[in-house]
């Protein structure tokens, strides 16, 4: 019984969550200085609609 | 509740107010971080992604579901990491809002008609969001009402309108407009109150190895009803299968728990989150594809202990119930009968005096008492009576104690539920009696910010989706007085549809009505949603084949196949005079079966099929979708 479960499905998938988890983890420090974008015009333009269409609606 | 509960919550409040408050001036949602060229904290926007994402549903229903199934649902906590933060964040995170950008796209109904070119496709959805997704709130509003229920000692339908009250508060105080700083202080707390929760439980079971042991070594105690279904044991799968047409009972449903566990409730919601509406709308909110990079860490972390805390401990409930559990209370009576009709199934009342012998025979009994501290004006407690059951009288004035040493599920059947429990409310039942008073009132802070959070975001989707998508786009007028004022009644009549619905639906459900809602949208946007971001072949003829076949093999599924939501609809029933359609001749593991399984690969099979077989689009206009120049107005 490892980790104390019964059934080997339940240890495997106790073990993705965290894998899983580390997988975030490192792929977020990995790629930390990747995939800077300059902001173009249509994202603040989108951005301006979203708060006066959108946001002051609600 | 006693004055330091009520004070915390206050402060709670007022600072979640503060917040919204000083956002709403200071303008700071995401559009605002963006509308000045930056982009919010890493884990400020993973925190108020996780905080839409997480909810009292996933704590309380799920949690309560791994309660009674085991955790094997931890299946759905690592699909939620990996498919609902890693995938979406890294995969479809910036092609969703490139695309939002440029087509100017402000709601995933807007993107689908953009992208399509397609005013159907835009009003369509946003009709299945409107019309479904209160069904969520429901369950997000259940949650939070079983919670107050037991913490405040109310009954359920006060704790219910208290917590629609305060939703509606929040809503009013500006709580839609998604103010980064207020989400992330909510996703800050939730994280704060289920670390406390991991921690308190495995020290208090002595560790984590030894408590899966204990919790391996009680599988002889599941439930009759559910070993019958295929539970075996708490730290172990259901049992794989499918049963043979025309199989004997019992027996033909040995396989059904591992239907249900796995296609319901791992692959419905696992899968469904991609194609979340409120979800996919959040990602045109953040700068860069950097942004999303960096808070993939945070956001990881967040689901391993939201989803992945609140199913181990769910599941671990059981050992504390069965072997820990003493009640400080004074004993009222003992062998109350409760009758649970003449089918065993009906909600539990309690037996008159004068009921028939045959009532009184298949009766069970209950003991009833009252905590310490509790008035007499509230309702009694009650707890299933067994030979398991010890009773200790406090002499002197001491308090009795009494031990029910039942497994979770059986410690939630009370008056007014099935025999079968209501799983819905073990944890709120597990925090309030194992773990201390202060931390009961640090977690109802953490499923107050869990519900706040993801209730805005919902709301603000039913109440665009109506507003902005529905009617906007068929008056051809953008944001008038009336269009405003169509987007806020658009939020009150799903509000009082979540409500209405909270008090007609309560028991077992929040699981259930979540899991339907996102496996409904997975069949119906996921396809054109996938297609429309990935594949410049995939057209409009395509995507509304494959939305209306997702949407209508969906809805016909749950209606007329899938024994427990047809049997509570009623529509089958009504028309052809049975709970389900299924022939006695198939098997009956086909009323297990959820929508999701057939409805998904019959709408990705019309996507692809239609694609293939019709025109392309116009070229300019995909190039346009995918960062080209507007293509000229004919």
């Amino acid at each position: 019984m490892l980790l104390g479960f019964e059934d080997p499905w339940v240890c495997t998938v106790y073990i993705l969550c965290i894998a899983s988890t580390l997988l975030c983890v490192v792929y977020g420090l990995v790629n930390w200085n990747k995939g800077e974008e300059t902001v173009q015009p249509e994202d603040v333009q989108w951005a301006k609609e979203e708060k006066e269409e959108v946001e002051e609606t609600l | 509740m006693d004055l330091f509960s009520i004070i915390i919550v206050l402060v709670y409040l007022l600072a979640t107010g503060y917040l919204g408050y000083q956002g709403y001036r200071q303008t700071k949602t995401a559009a605002d971080y963006l509308v000045a060229g930056r982009s919010a904290h890493p884990v400020v926007m993973a925190l108020s992604y996780g905080a839409t994402f997480i909810s009292t549903s996933a704590i309380v229903g799920f949690g309560g579901v791994a309660a009674s199934f085991g955790m094997g649902l931890l299946w759905l906590t690592f699909l939620n990491i990996f498919v609902g933060i890693f995938i979406a964040f890294v995969v479809f995170g910036n092609p969703t809002r490139r695309m939002g950008h440029h087509l100017d796209a402000h709601t995933f109904p807007e993107l689908m008609g953009k992208r399509y070119n397609s005013k159907f496709l835009h009003v369509f959805s946003a009709l299945i969001i409107f019309f479904f997704m209160p069904l969520y709130a429901t369950a997000v509003i259940i949650g939070g009402a079983e919670f107050i229920a037991p913490i405040f000692r109310v009954s359920y339908d006060t704790g219910l309108y208290l917590f629609a009250l305060i939703v509606a508060a929040y809503v009013i105080a500006g709580g839609l407009k998604g103010v980064m700083l207020t989400d992330a202080l909510q996703g800050a707390i939730m994280l704060v109150g289920m670390v406390i929760l991991f921690i308190t439980t495995y020290s208090m079971l002595g560790g984590i190895v030894p408590a899966h042991e204990a919790l391996s070594a009680m599988k002889d105690l599941v439930p009759k009803g559910l070993q019958a279904i295929g539970h075996r044991g708490w730290t172990a799968m259901p049992e794989f299968g499918w049963s043979a047409a025309g199989a004997p009972m019992p027996d033909a449903l040995r396989h059904n728990l591992w239907w249900v566990m796995v296609t319901t409730i791992v692959m419905g919601v696992g899968i469904g989150v991609l194609a979340q509406p409120q979800l996919i709308v959040r990602f045109m909110t953040v700068k860069s594809k950097q942004a999303l990079n960096r808070a993939v860490i945070m956001g990881g972390i967040f689901i391993f202990f939201m989803t992945g805390v609140a199913f181990i401990v769910g599941a671990l409930s059981n050992v504390y119930f069965a072997q820990r559990e003493k009640i400080e209370c004074r004993i009222v009576a003992e062998n109350v009968l409760m009758d649970p009709g003449a089918d065993g199934k009906a909600k539990l009342t309690l037996v008159p005096e004068n009921a028939a012998d045959e009532v009184k025979a298949r009766a069970k009994p209950f003991v009833s008492y009252r905590l310490s501290g509790d008035e007499e004006r509230q309702p009694l407690s009650y707890v299933m009576q067994t030979p398991g059951t010890v009773i200790t009288r406090g002499v002197d004035g001491a308090p009795d104690i009494l031990e029910p040493h039942l497994v979770a599920v059986a410690r939630s059947v009370t008056l007014g539920t099935p025999l079968g429990g209501n799983s819905d409310t073990i944890i709120p039942t597990y925090v309030k009696a194992a773990l201390p008073h202060w931390f009961a009132v640090v977690f109802l802070l953490t499923l107050l910010s869990a519900a706040m959070s993801t209730l805005s975001s919902q709301f603000h989707t039913i109440g665009t989706a109506v507003g902005r998508d529905v009617f906007e786009e068929v008056t051809h007028k953008r944001h008038t007085e009336k269009s405003i004022l169509v987007t806020r009644f658009g939020i009150c009549i799903g509000l009082l549809a979540a409500v209405i619905a909270g008090k007609v639906i309560r028991g077992n459900i929040i699981a259930l009505a979540t899991a339907i809602f996102m496996g409904l949208c997975a069949a119906s946007f996921l396809p054109a949603f996938v297609g429309g971001l990935f594949w410049r072949r995939m057209n409009k003829a395509a995507a509304v084949s494959s939305m209306v076949v997702g949407f209508v093999s969906s809805t016909f599924w749950l209606a007329f196949v899938n024994g427990k939501t047809a049997a509570g609809l009623g529509l089958c029933k009504f028309i052809f005079g049975k709970d389900h359609i299924v022939p006695p001749t198939w098997s009956v593991t086909w009323t297990v079966v959820d929508p999701l399984i057939v409805a998904l690969p019959l709408s990705i099979l019309a996507a692809v099929v239609v694609a293939l077989i019709t025109k392309p689009m116009d070229k300019t206009y995909v190039d346009w979708c995918y960062g080209g120049p507007p293509p000229k107005a004919e």
